[in-house]
């Protein structure tokens, strides 16, 4: 494995390629490396690109690495120049540019892409998606000359944005198809407070919206026919989710269902190419129940993994998922997976902004879900790390630390 | 371009010239100072890019904020009244020669 003429290729300048650039210079292989990202750009921070880029026009990337670090790693970057096909039985990678780079090893860390609606292009000149920085800085200026924003989907990203743009002084509206939002990600209760929070803050949220139509003239969205009614629009950002890219993988015949298939060492149907990060579909520790998540903390534990792998000290993904949103005055973060039936209680914090919803199925805590209690996060990742239940009333006295459980 | 130091649980110092506006994490996680782990990227959420101010600096930055004093609680890391998360303090002039030392684990 130290010979320097077995290179590890990697795909994607995300969060998870990034994080496996930084753990393979560690380990003393930034020389066998070669990361391939589409962007021009260095591998970038991409949350504060929905809260403090979009808010600050003085605000920059904030790249993981500098350029002087890649060198002296020894890692050879591929900007502006993407992946166009694998050649399985060769070996070897394809790039736009024309270039061709054999592998011993070769990582997808491709990520996932914006979803957007048939009938409405993402050209048009006042509809936005958030992925890049290229779409970050163009929602930006887009942002600073609407008076009002349409935001289609109240999932994390849109209603983060739809925050940031409320905090900036716009009329927001918010047109989320599901009966409740953030419908995929967190509990009814949790739901329930954002939407409270986001409409007291002067935030238009339209559930169960349907959108019937649009009107497109001269290259610009002009209105929306929302439940039958029309009603202009200055910006439509959409937020209504993200695909895995697949098309790499899918053209070289692996195995993809809801992004590439992995097994626990995260080896695709390929034992020579692996996928980590937003595109990979993992299988579940201990369910197998197969899952995939677009989070920081998967794209570094699946880094941390691949990087086992590589280094033929495999050890099987089973890190715990924890996810965060900032949405103007909340913070939200959950650690832990929502059971499909179980029991929540609610721990209270310093005010009604401020609590912890506690899930358990059967006796066993499973998820925690905190807005505004960091220390209450910190503490359930450690329990549900360790495998421990507090039993719910004394975990949801909040007069005792929860951290008091951990070890307890 | 302020210059600081941070010194390694090792003892070992790096010296880095940072650029004016940049967090502190950001300078140090940008050039691969082993040590600022920075999960989150800035956001105050993880507690890993937790650093002991030196003494001679510590009265001299801006007070931490709330969600900060919060994860001030979650450090890996003996928690000091010295104690600060990087991501939250932003480098200028005024911290041209600041010294920080990084603790012995972030996780």
């Amino acid at each position: 494995m130290s010979n320097t003429r077995e290179p590890i290729v990697i795909v994607g300048g995300g969060h998870a390629g990034a994080a496996l650039c930084g753990a393979l210079a560690a380990a003393g292989l930034g020389a066998r490396t070669h990361l391939v990202c589409d962007e021009a750009e260095l591998p970038y921070q991409r949350p504060p690109l929905s809260k403090a880029y979009l808010k600050n026009s003085a605000e920059t990337l904030q790249p993981h690495r500098n350029e002087d670090w890649y060198a002296q790693a020894g890692i050879t970057l591929h900007r502006g120049d993407a992946a166009v096909a694998i050649d399985r039985a060769a070996r070897t990678l394809a790039l736009r540019s024309g270039a061709t780079l054999p592998y011993a090893w070769l990582v997808l860390a491709t990520g996932a892409s914006a979803r957007t609606l048939p009938g409405l292009p993402p050209t048009l000149a006042n509809v936005a998606v958030l992925r890049s920085a290229a779409d970050a800085q163009r929602l930006r200026e887009l942002l600073s000359a609407a008076p009002s924003v349409t935001v289609l989907g109240g999932g994390f990203i849109g209603l983060e944005i739809a925050a940031t743009a409320r905090a900036a002084g716009k009329d927001v509206r918010v047109l989320e198809a599901a009966p409740r939002l953030l419908q995929r990600s967190v509990s009814p209760e949790l739901a329930a407070h954002v939407l409270a929070t986001h409409r007291g803050a002067g935030i238009d949220v339209r559930l169960g919206a349907r959108v019937d139509g649009f009107e497109i003239e001269g290259g610009r969205l002009a209105a929306l026919e929302i439940d039958g009614e029309r009603a202009s629009v200055d910006l439509l950002v959409m937020g209504i989710g993200a695909a895995p890219e697949t098309r790499l993988a899918e053209a070289a015949g692996l195995a993809c269902d809801n992004g590439v298939v992995v097994d626990t060492g995260l080896h695709s149907s390929d034992p020579h190419i692996l996928a980590i990060g937003d595109c990979a579909a993992f299988p579940e520790h201990g369910s197998g129940r197969r899952l995939r998540f677009e989070s920081v903390q998967n794209a570094n534990d699946q880094a941390r993994t691949a990087l086992a792998t590589l280094t033929g000290t495999p050890e099987p993904y089973r890190a715990l998922p924890w996810f965060w949103s900032e949405q103007g005055s909340m913070r939200l973060q959950m650690a832990g997976l929502m059971p499909a039936q179980g029991k929540r209680h609610r721990r209270p914090g310093a005010s009604a902004a401020s609590f912890s919803l506690l899930h358990y199925a059967g006796e066993r805590l499973v998820c925690v879900e905190s807005v505004n209690a960091p220390l209450d996060h910190m503490a359930a990742r450690k329990l549900l790390e360790a495998g421990l239940s507090p039993e719910p009333a004394a975990a949801c006295d909040a007069a005792r630390p929860l951290k008091q459980f951990v070890g307890a | 371009m302020p210059d600081i130091t941070l010194i390694l649980a090792d003892g070992t110092e790096r010296h880095l010239a940072a650029p004016d506006g940049a967090s502190l994490m950001a300078a140090a996680s940008g050039a691969g100072v082993p040590g600022i782990v920075a999960e989150c990227g800035g956001s105050a959420m993880c507690a890993t890019c937790h650093v002991y101010v030196d003494e001679a600096w510590a009265g001299r930055l801006p007070a931490p904020l709330a969600n900060e004093l919060e994860m001030l609680e979650c450090t890996a890391a003996e928690r000091r009244p010295t104690s600060r998360l990087s991501c939250q303090i932003k480098l200028g002039a005024e911290l041209q020669g600041l010294v920080v030392r990084i603790p012995e684990r972030q996780q």
